[in-house]
């Protein structure tokens, strides 16, 4: 061998090495380096977090009847990083074999892949969570459909099908309740992104949020804390093992004072006194009731507890579940529909008619006016240029206020109203002018928010000097515009006589507007639960209450987190003698008043019902239809818009609330037949076992009748 | 480097057969016994081998979808190749260096009518048809093509200047000899296995080096092909995506769900390793394949992820121990056949290796080359396992003549 090929050798190998030496330092490089780089990288994709939906509370009835529970639904879900190592081909033939597995279209299912904020993401469809966690793109999926692709791993890479609890309603005795109880949806991103800086654990990207009702008010307790299972998967994406879990916790159990089998009857009444007016011709304009809306509440007239709660038009909570679709949203909201998501026994808002006279009367008796009291029951009275006439314009010559409230006189209380405003206010632009009337209604709690436990109440609304003057600032420019032009065609005799007044002195509280208050017409606007606090605090002798649907938190073990007690906040200055007045009044509307003819039969020696009818009238509608009424332990207030007269619509449903609530048959009262075991609500919570079942409360000696 | 300098150097006495046993030689060599065994090289084969069983059983034990059932069929089938492969070695290292060379022309026209037959009845995998399918049996004949360009060159080599004193490889010995080379190479070309091309490549050129070629020569040869690379790229011989495919180790963008995912997979199951690895059997990338073809081309990551950097590290020096023992062995050759042979093996082996772990540490483009003795395989199992026997035999020949 020459040196010349030995030097050969030598470069050679020096190459060979170098190479190697090469080879080395990048190995060092990657692992030791970089390494911890690339071990967060191999954990990412080897390891996936699934988040384990804690199973929502319970929302039970004070007998522990179950009002929303939970079902498990079959979940599929894509895992986008596998999604994204797929060629386009293999993505789009995935796509499209899930798709028609689960009876999607394919370009639904990429939207739902899309993460909120990217570009063309829709909200409510797009992925608001983890960029690590699977996609959900169909929820609720048929058990057959779910198991094929769980027994075909390979034909559906990177598809992740998995149970998740969601609401279900048992409705006992066939209750809707929808907007007591409310109704649930996706976390928006919003607030999920305000949940995270505020370290709150509860919800995730696939989180379900309480929307309206109870389940908005007590979403915290109800919610639960998600748990996360880590799962080792493999390059398809199909789960190897486990490797820990963190346990979600359930939500808290909420226990209501509401009643199923009055919620029951209440709800059925409801309907059948809508379908009747409906059928019904209204003689004042000769077409049938349109009748359309509803609302009955029943409160313990002692504590305030809501015990059943219904409005018509209503929608099933159900359709949240899996996800509504846009057009059955569209129809909860629409007019056309009767907008059924608006609950209209704490966001409808009505003017009162003659349920506002029992006020006015503990108004006048308190200021000036004695039970001996007697004015005339005119047909009509005139106030200024106008005639305000009686309903049907009849007369009963000189009465006492509790005559006037038997027969519901309006002119009588035009009277009252017309003499205060005489006495007080007949400077008509004089905002704080004294009146006796408008300080009554505030204190009894009208014109603000009753501070119930359910999201969106109403105000309703005093419509007093005030009022009236903030009013005619806001509607000035409008109301003068068309008084300044001459009237066109568009414009009827009535708007246009009625601009030109207003543009001239609509600030001025005049006495029509008093005589107006005082027979609840006019723009003072309430709500029925308002309404049914306001007779609350007659029966109980002047307590105010913040109405309650929540009675107490419980623990998914059982134990009680918190109670809530009944929350007084007013009273009202109601002598007792003024009280008993008004009580007695009310008792004679019952016996030989306006509900008198609805009430024949009914055993009120036994079972005393105040009550008080009211036809509102409301300018282009028909009336209003109200039944106030009272007994000594519940007040049952029902409201039909455009539903005719207060006991001619509502009297029978009234009636039948009445029976159920005490178990009456006829004229037999037999308390083991009402719908409550021992007719008052329970003291008691239920029991709750440690099986997970739920027990009526157990039975209270004392209270039983 | 005393590796390479076992005895020193005698520019007076050209290396050719036949020439007296010497009294100076250096005391390891004169106690050897005579056609001793390489330890050294048989050690480092058997560990990498070893290793390369275990590696495989990791890669696809867990892997069903590979498998169709039966956890250990790959392990099976490996130790099969594994125990044929040794067979093949020792009979060719016990065979007569003269049944050698004899057996060269017949490996080379063996190699090439499999790679005539492979293109003709062929089975594509990846892309390239490079797979003869026989029932379960597959063959890789580019595996042997490389073996027999090198032995098929150095036979050239030899029998051109053996007769001759004193003379070195002439012009026309390199271009018999590029002629030998550039058969195989075409065919392995259309196949296209641009992989085995880029070994062969290199290979060629240490061959040529080893055996004295004209130094104009390589830097000719050296400077054609990359010029030859270049007019490639700018003529557009390669298709984008296959441009793509072959620099997405520099860029996984440029090919993020085919080679440019491998890269990034292989670098992630090996970055994932760390220091001291986690364990065999147990690392998460191996047991969920996250890897594509990791118990073949990958498999020097399974080694990173589950042996750390001390196992790769290893692996790495026994690749190391084997191309030291090979240019021992070319440095120590008598005749220039044996000393072209086993540089040429080295050249094959080092850059071979090379190509697969800088393809699996991300330095290298992706192309389907197996790790020598480790990767799963049968056809490059044999092809290494016969060039070791080779290795051994012109060991033991010259040991014997000293």
């Amino acid at each position: 061998m020459n040196q010349h090929t030995r030097l050969r050798l030598v470069v050679i190998q020096a190459l060979v090495f170098s190479l190697f030496a090469t080879l080395f330092v990048r190995l060092y490089y990657l692992q030791v380096v970089t390494g911890e780089d690339y071990r967060g990288r191999a954990a990412a994709q080897s390891v996936r977090e699934v988040v384990v939906q804690p199973s929502r509370g319970l929302i039970v009835d004070a007998q522990g009847r179950p009002l929303a529970a939970n079902r498990l639904i079959w979940v599929v879900s894509l895992d986008r990083t596998l999604l994204d190592r797929l060629s386009d081909t293999q993505r789009e033939r995935l796509l499209a074999r899930v798709g028609r597995a689960v009876e999607l279209r394919p370009r639904r299912i990429e939207q739902r892949l899309l993460t909120c904020g990217d570009e063309g993401a829709m909200p409510g469809v797009c992925w608001n969570g983890s960029p690590y966690q699977p996609v959900p793109i169909a929820e609720d999926v048929p058990e057959q459909a779910a198991l094929r692709i769980l027994e075909q791993p390979e034909d559906y890479p990177g598809v992740v099908v998995d149970q998740q609890s969601v609401r279900a309603y048992p409705s006992p005795f066939g209750i809707n309740a929808a907007h007591v109880l409310g109704y649930l949806s996706p976390i928006t991103s919003e607030e999920l992104s305000a949940a995270e800086s505020a370290g709150d654990l509860s919800v995730n990207g696939a989180s379900v949020v309480g929307r309206a009702g109870i389940e908005q008010e007590y979403d915290r307790w109800l919610r639960g804390i998600p748990g996360y299972r880590e799962v080792k998967v493999d390059s398809r994406g199909r789960v190897l093992g486990d490797d820990g879990e963190v346990q979600a916790q359930p939500g808290d159990t909420l226990v209501t004072s509401l009643d199923a089998r009055v919620q029951s009857v209440v709800e059925r009444q409801l309907a059948a006194t809508i379908r009747t007016a409906r059928a019904t011709v209204d003689p004042v304009t000769d077409r049938p009731y349109v009748a359309d809306s509803g609302a009955v509440v029943v409160l313990e007239a002692d504590t305030g507890r809501v015990v059943a709660m219904a409005s018509q038009p209503t929608y099933d909570p159900g359709l949240w579940v899996g996800g509504i679709t846009k057009r059955q949203l569209a129809r909860l909201y629409s007019e056309k529909a009767g907008t059924p998501l608006l609950g209209r026994a704490t966001q409808g808002q009505f003017a009162p008619g003659s349920t506002w006279k029992p006020f006015m009367t503990a108004a006048a008796l308190t200021h000036g006016y004695s039970p001996d009291t007697r004015l005339d029951c005119s047909s009509s009275f005139r106030v200024g240029n106008r005639d305000f006439k009686n309903y049907e314009s009849g007369a009963y010559g000189m009465i006492t206020f509790a005559r006037a409230l038997e027969v519901s006189c309006n002119t009588f209380f035009y009277r009252v109203g017309y003499d205060y405003w005489r006495r007080y206010g007949s400077d008509e632009s004089d905002v704080d002018a004294k009146d006796p009337l408008v300080a009554e209604a505030e204190a009894f709690g009208f014109g603000s928010e009753t501070g119930v436990d359910l999201p969106g109440e109403a105000s309703g609304r005093i419509a007093d000097r005030r009022w009236k003057r903030a009013y005619y600032r806001s509607m000035k420019g409008y109301y003068c515009g068309i008084a300044r032009k001459p009237q066109d065609a568009r414009t009827s005799d009535f708007v246009y006589r009625f601009a030109t007044e207003f543009c001239i002195d609509g600030y001025a509280y005049r006495a029509g507007d008093a005589a107006n208050f005082a027979i609840g017409q006019g723009d003072t606007i309430v709500t029925p639960l308002q309404l049914a606090r306001g007779y609350a605090a007659i029966a109980n002798g002047g307590t105010l209450y913040a109405p309650r649907v929540a009675r107490a938190i419980v623990a998914a073990d059982g134990t009680v987190v918190r109670r809530f007690a009944p929350k007084v906040v007013g009273r009202v200055d109601l002598p007792a003698s003024v009280q008993r007045y008004v009580d007695t009044a009310l008792e004679g509307v019952t016996r030989v008043g306006t509900m008198a003819w609805r009430m024949g039969g009914f055993p009120l020696d036994e079972v005393d019902i105040r009550s008080k009818t009211g036809s509102a009238e409301v300018y282009g509608k028909q009336s209003t239809s109200w039944v106030a009424s009272y007994s000594d332990d519940y007040v049952v207030v029902m409201m039909v818009s455009q539903g005719g007269t207060g006991s001619g619509t509502s009297g029978p449903a009234v009636r039948r609330i009445w029976e159920a609530l005490y178990g009456i048959t006829g004229e037999q009262v037999r308390p083991a037949d009402a719908a409550i075991p021992g007719v008052v609500p329970p003291e008691q919570l239920p029991q709750f076992r440690a099986d997970g079942s739920v027990l009526p409360p157990a039975p209270d000696p004392r209270r039983r009748r | 480097m005393s590796t390479l300098a076992p005895r020193p150097l005698r520019p007076a006495r050209p290396g050719r057969p036949g020439q007296p046993v010497r009294s100076t030689r250096r005391p390891v060599a004169s106690q050897r016994r005579e056609g001793a065994w390489d330890w050294w090289l048989i050690g480092a084969v058997l560990a990498l081998a070893t290793v390369g069983c275990l590696l495989v059983w990791s890669a696809t034990s867990a892997r069903a979808e590979l498998l169709g059932g039966d956890p250990d069929a790959f392990l099976r089938r490996q130790l099969l190749n594994l125990g044929l492969g040794l067979g093949m070695l020792v009979a060719v290292a016990r065979c007569d260096h003269r049944w050698v060379r004899l057996a060269t022309p017949l490996l080379y026209l063996a190699a090439l009518a499999g790679l005539v037959l492979v293109l003709l009845a062929g089975t594509v995998v990846n892309g390239s048809r490079s797979w003869l399918m026989a029932g379960p049996l597959s063959v890789q004949p580019s595996e042997l093509a490389k073996l027999a360009v090198v032995v098929g060159m150095a036979l050239v080599a030899a029998e051109r200047t053996e007769g001759r004193w004193g003379r070195g490889i002439g012009h026309v010995d390199v271009v018999l000899m590029l002629l030998v080379a550039a058969v195989p190479a075409v065919l392995i070309l259309a196949q296209p296995d641009l992989g085995t091309t880029l070994v062969l490549t290199a290979t060629v050129l240490g061959v040529l080096g080893a055996s004295g070629a004209p130094r104009r020569w390589l830097v000719g040869l050296g400077v054609l092909g990359a010029a030859t690379a270049t007019a490639a790229l700018a003529v557009g011989v390669l298709q984008d995506y296959q441009l793509d495919r072959f620099l997405a180790f520099l860029d996984p963008a440029r090919d993020p769900r085919g080679a440019g995912s491998n890269v990034e997979q292989a670098r992630i199951a090996v970055g994932n390793g760390g220091l001291f690895g986690q364990g065999l059997f147990h690392g998460s990338q191996t047991r969920a394949g996250f890897v594509p073809e990791q118990h073949t081309d990958f498999v020097f990551t399974v080694a990173g992820e589950e042996l750390g950097l001390l196992g790769a590290g290893v692996l790495i020096a026994l690749l190391g121990v084997v191309l030291w023992r090979a240019l021992v062995i070319a440095v120590r050759a008598r005749d220039l056949y044996g000393r072209v042979a086993a540089a040429g093996i080295a050249c094959w082996f080092g850059f071979q290796s090379f190509q697969n772990i800088g393809m699996c540490l991300g330095i290298m483009p992706v192309t389907g080359v197996p790790l020598p003795f480790v990767s799963y395989g049968g056809s490059s199992m044999f092809a290494g396992m016969i060039a070791v026997g080779l290795l051994l035999s012109i060991a033991r020949r010259d040991q014997r003549r000293r």
